[in-house]
């Protein structure tokens, strides 16, 4: 009798890679350095998260360009606002939790009412530690959605974070990024001529029986089922929708549109409730559009501690459990 | 001291002086214009801002965003008032804004936004805001090698916000030396005395045990704030600098420091122009003469 490879609860920052899949350490760090050796207005601070937002690798570049403000994210958003008033582009950096939780009053008012040049990058974005509800932010969307404003982006890969960052940089305002960090899967370089752009949402894949809208992660596990539906002989097409806000209505109703009958799947790392999916859903509907809808997020639970492995099945963002909602929902 | 250096400081403090009733003569005339308004820390703080607009700070009214400029930043949104008749008296506003003070398209709202008024540095009003923000541009401007300085008035209610006291111990640990804040301790906040609501006495030490040079004052003497203020600006501590400066609400029109005190001081629409005789009586300045 062979026992059952026991999962671990992962460490706080659990890599989301699968085995075998290729991937670029630390993309948000090493992008940042490059786009810093370009702007010297470009600082970074952090709330004692450097190292676990990846901005360790930026700190060791430019240590006279990195402000360590200890463990207050309050005073990390104000601090950010004071910098970019004095013309600096400041990234700041820490948890999504504590960014749109705790820090929310001063990313509002001292940050987005004046529409400052502070860029929030956030790690732990949705269901990717293990830590259980302290840590995972399966809201933060909804908390900003709401903030006017404020740009929200969720890249899916290294690809996409490391053109994000002089995205941003190129970007005049307040944004808040969804950041993997680590060892981040690099998909989209499969896809010529990608190009992450912010406002701008992507076709990666067309197909005929099913389109997923996805962001985030999600968008890779969007790619796995429609590579693994296609096996089936079912073709998904794939919507890659890496900014949440504002919300690229054109493209998303144009894609709905070229095929109404196909049903859309909006899959998202957060909850069900006031992220992507509910977005695209407010835009259908002001729209006229009828078409069969589903959402896969999380639930409108605190969830679970435990292995990642285990919670993405258990919460249906694994890969196998969007190829099972696609398929009992679809076909 | 000297003789001359003596008869300069009477004059400065003469001169002062005169600005301090401007600045209460141009909030009681804002206040008129709504019926109602933070009159009373106003007439509390008018003797700090004097200092500061027209000793300390180096600004250029025509031109409020001069990049070489003292910075000052009103966390608290609702002494806004106070700021504008300031800024008027400063000549960075036209004295002819008094007339639409909170109307619908002002640029004097009732509560501070850095959108809305040449020379309001930021949008205040959720307190426990001014500070850090001071730090992040203390920071700055140390980046840039800038001479500029960082102002920062807030309220002894704000100190209540624990965002405050995170901005005063990075302040510290970064060595701002740029950055002065000014306490104003006149014991009220929205519900209650400040010493009631949450007491923070012995707030000189709180600040002095985070590693800031401490300077308390009574904040309606001018000459012992003058003091302060030359004595905070020439230190080489290479700490920040905390002016606490205990006021009275209302101060200048007796009656008005007599009253009640609340968040609002009650003033009855008779009462403004009562009001605005009693300050030109307390500054022995007759009719005609302002």
């Amino acid at each position: 009798m062979s026992a059952k490879k026991k999962l671990k609860t992962s460490a706080m920052i659990a890599s989301i890679a699968g085995e075998d899949q290729p991937t670029t350490a630390a993309p948000f760090g090493h992008a940042l350095v490059e786009a810093a050796g370009k702007n010297d207005k470009i600082v970074g601070m952090t709330a004692d998260l450097g190292k676990y937002t990846d901005l360790h690798i930026f700190a060791q570049a430019y240590p006279e360009r990195y402000y360590q403000m200890g463990m207050a994210e309050q005073l990390l958003m104000m601090a950010g606002a004071g910098m970019a008033r004095e013309g600096f582009i400041p990234f700041v950096t820490t948890y999504s939790v504590f960014a749109s939780r705790r820090a929310y009053d001063f990313i509002c008012l001292a940050i987005a009412e004046e529409n400052l040049n502070v860029k929030i990058v956030s790690a732990l974005p949705g269901l990717t530690t293990g830590y259980g509800p302290s840590h995972q932010a399966t809201e933060d969307v909804a908390i900003f959605r709401g903030m006017p404003n404020l740009t929200i982006l969720d890249p899916c890969d290294a690809v996409d974070i490391e053109q994000s960052v002089q995205a941003m940089v190129d970007f005049n305002g307040p944004v808040y990024l969804r950041l993997l960090r680590g060892k981040v899967p690099r998909v989209l370089d499969r896809f010529e001529g990608y190009r992450f752009e912010i406002g701008k949402a992507k076709q990666l894949i067309d197909g005929k029986d099913a389109l997923i809208i996805s962001s985030g992660l999600m968008t890779m596990r969007a790619i796995e089922a429609s590579d693994e539906l296609k096996e089936k002989g079912k073709s998904v097409a794939v919507l890659h929708c890496a900014t949440i806000k504002p919300l690229d209505s054109q493209t998303i109703l144009d894609e709905v549109r070229r095929h109404p009958d196909r049903p859309v799947f909006v899959a998202e790392n957060h909850s069900v409730v006031g992220g992507l999916g509910e977005s695209v859903a407010s835009l259908l509907m002001k729209e006229g559009v009828a078409v069969k809808f589903y959402q896969i997020g999380l639930p409108d639970e605190f969830l679970d501690a435990g292995a990642l492995p285990t919670l993405h099945d258990r919460y249906g963002i694994s890969t196998k459990e969007v190829v099972k909602t696609i398929e009992q929902n679809a076909f | 001291m000297s003789q001359t250096a003596t008869a300069s400081k009477a004059d400065t403090l003469k001169a002062l002086r005169q600005r301090a009733y401007n600045i209460r003569r141009h909030a009681l005339r804002m206040g008129e214009v709504q019926g109602q308004g933070y009159v009373g820390q106003a007439l509390g703080i008018a003797d700090v801002l004097a200092v500061s607009y027209f000793h300390a700070l180096k600004i250029d009214p025509r031109n409020p965003e001069w990049e070489e400029r003292d910075r000052f930043l009103l966390s608290i949104g609702h002494y806004a008032i106070a700021l504008y008749a300031a800024l008027i008296e400063a000549g960075v506003i036209s004295e002819d804004e008094i007339e639409d003070y909170g109307s619908d398209d002002s640029i004097l709202p009732m509560s501070g936004m850095a959108a809305y008024t040449p020379g309001m540095e930021i949008t205040g009003g959720s307190l426990g805001h001014g500070l850090g923000i001071g730090v992040g541009m203390a920071l700055g401007l140390k980046r840039k090698q800038s001479t500029s300085r960082i102002f920062n008035l807030l309220s002894d209610g704000e100190l209540n916000e624990g965002s405050t006291w995170e901005a005063v111990a990075s302040a510290s640990h970064f060595k701002l030396d740029n950055l002065i804040a000014i306490v104003d301790v006149n014991d009220q906040q929205a519900d209650d005395k400040s010493s009631l609501v949450l007491n923070y006495e012995p707030i000189a030490d709180k600040w002095t045990a985070f590693g800031w040079e401490t300077y308390r004052v009574d904040g309606n003497d001018l000459d012992a704030v003058l003091e302060a203020f030359d004595s905070a600006l020439a230190s080489s501590s290479g700490k920040p600098r905390v002016i606490i400066c205990d006021t009275l609400m209302g101060r200048g029109v007796p009656f008005l420091e007599e009253r009640d005190k609340t968040h609002f001081i009650r003033v009855d629409e008779n009462e403004w122009s009562v009001a605005l005789q009693k300050l030109d009586d307390v500054y022995g300045i007759q009719s005609g003469e302002k």
